[in-house]
């Protein structure tokens, strides 16, 4: 197991704050955008956003918690049941603009699965994306974000884990590596 | 993390982690039916058959929607209208429904056991929604889920199950879910309706229903099952209302609230009087509101197992 650090410390914070600064751009004072961080990991990088944007406009901003369990396309092709997570949106999204987010955008189907589910509490005006890590030439969707912190390349054995001090004790991006030996030494050459 | 279980067939094969699994569950599929779109799309791939061979509304329905919330394909029968009435085995009957390539069978049937024998015959995966006098899990699950919704917590809550307890499934399957949650249970009717040996599953008998209602938090009251009484168990009906049948006066002596269930359909009058089936401490219509989130959970996480 190899572990290579992708971010953490002050330039993580300055990351979080760059893409805050990106949506006020787009965004102006919030008045009519919303927050929405996918369960289960997401819904930190949304908290994080929301608090920070608090900040910088002086004003509340609206976020919420969205569950995607019964709206993912491997059910029945895992080997049990996923356990659903709270969904929490107490405010209408009926012609909002929704700004998504999700630490880590891999594959796409998350996301595809993500707007599914949203639809459930109504039609937004506009849908974006916001990530912290982009898996770059790993979707198996025509997935994209708006809003990216960081890109990263890495192969399918690999995995992307972020931390964050609210509930892991640290800021951090990880980038963790499972190599044979033979598959090391290829990947060196 | 799924159920220890392939299928449903009684309370007795779920253990404490399951019920408590399948009510964690069942609490985001009731956020589900209470948005604006109540659906979602988790079972779009799976066939369900609801084969009753028994007359019911509630449960049908219950089950029915739940399916339909969950986006499975559903294959309604009933034995009434069905080749069962021209000599049909139950085996050849469900082999018949399976060849047409259907994931899980929800099946009600008179005979106790019957979900157990069919489980053993066929490779889907069964949910018994009631069978004889034996079981009715997912209507046990849905109780203990309103009790504990209303209450907090089933732990340490004292239950009173009243009225035709020897016949009746779903007095079974609230005793043994209620004691594995933690439950204290009493049951309550006429001596010829209790059991002999039912102490044994350790639970209380009191045949007087005031001294009942004094120890309880909860009542459930049961339907008198005439259609499976074979020999007079009580002399008339009116007798047995005014013995064991819930009335306002006899709430309002009461030097507490308690909460009111009902497994329907109700005999209005019989076991319960109307003003009680429509007081703020009745929980009737909830119950039925969380049958069909429990029963989505069910279905949602045996469909997970295969």
């Amino acid at each position: 197991m190899q572990n290579l650090t992708l971010l953490d410390g002050p330039k993580f914070q300055i990351t979080i704050q760059r893409l805050c600064r990106q949506l006020i751009e787009n965004h102006n004072d919030f008045s009519n955008a919303i927050l929405i961080g996918i369960q289960p990991r997401g819904i930190y990088l949304a908290r994080r956003v929301a608090e920070e944007l608090r900040l910088i406009l002086n004003k509340p901003i609206l976020q919420g918690d969205l569950d995607i369990t019964f709206y993912r396309d491997d059910f029945r092709r895992r080997e049990g049941p996923l356990v659903p997570n709270q969904t929490k949106i107490d405010f209408i999204i009926e012609g909002k603009n929704v700004i998504m987010m999700d630490d880590v955008l891999w594959t796409g189907r998350t996301i595809r699965a993500a707007m599914d589910a949203m639809l459930a509490f109504g039609r937004p005006a506009k849908v974006e994306l916001l990530t912290l890590v982009d898996r770059r030439y790993s979707r198996h969707i025509p997935v994209t974000a708006d809003y990216t912190g960081i890109e990263v390349d890495s192969i399918a054995s690999q995995k992307v884990v972020v931390s964050w001090k609210e509930t892991d004790g640290e800021d951090k991006i990880v980038l963790l590596s499972e190599l044979s030996e033979p598959e090391f030494t290829e990947f060196k050459n | 993390m799924g159920l220890s279980t392939r299928h449903l067939l009684g309370i007795k094969d779920l253990n404490r982690n399951d019920i408590e699994l399948i009510f964690s569950t069942a609490d985001t599929f009731k956020d589900v039916i209470n948005r604006p779109i109540k659906k979602v799309p988790s079972l779009r791939d799976v066939t369900i058959a609801n084969v009753f061979f028994e007359n019911s509304t509630r449960t049908r329905l219950s089950f029915e929607l739940a399916e339909r919330r969950l986006s499975a394909d559903t294959l309604n029968f009933a034995a009434s209208s069905s080749s069962v009435s021209k000599g049909e085995t139950l085996i050849d009957t469900v082999n018949n429904i399976l060849a047409m390539k259907v994931d899980m069978v929800v099946m009600r049937h008179p005979y106790a056991g019957a979900g157990i024998f069919l489980s053993k015959h066929v490779k889907a995966q069964i949910v018994n929604a009631g069978d004889g006098a034996h079981e009715h899990p997912t209507q046990a699950l849905l109780d203990a889920f309103s009790i504990r919704e209303k209450l907090g917590d089933v732990a340490g809550k004292k239950v009173v199950i009243v009225g035709d307890i020897l016949h009746s499934r779903v007095a079974l399957s609230n005793i043994l879910c209620l004691k594995q949650l933690g439950a204290e249970v009493m049951v309550c009717g006429p001596t010829t309706l209790i059991p002999k040996y039912i102490g044994s599953l350790g639970v209380k008998v009191e045949h007087d229903l005031k001294k009942a209602l004094n120890w309880c938090d909860v009542a459930n009251m049961l339907r008198i099952q005439l259609e499976r009484q074979d020999i007079k168990y009580f002399p008339s009906l009116r007798e047995y209302t005014m013995l064991y049948g819930l009335n306002k006066q006899i709430l309002d002596n009461l030097d507490k609230e308690i909460l009111v269930m009902h497994p329907g359909p109700i005999n209005r009058g019989v076991e319960i009087t109307s003003d009680v089936a429509d007081s703020k401490q009745s929980i009737i219509l909830d119950q039925v509101e969380n049958g069909v989130a429990v029963r989505m959970a069910v279905l949602y996480l045996l469909a997970g197992q295969s």
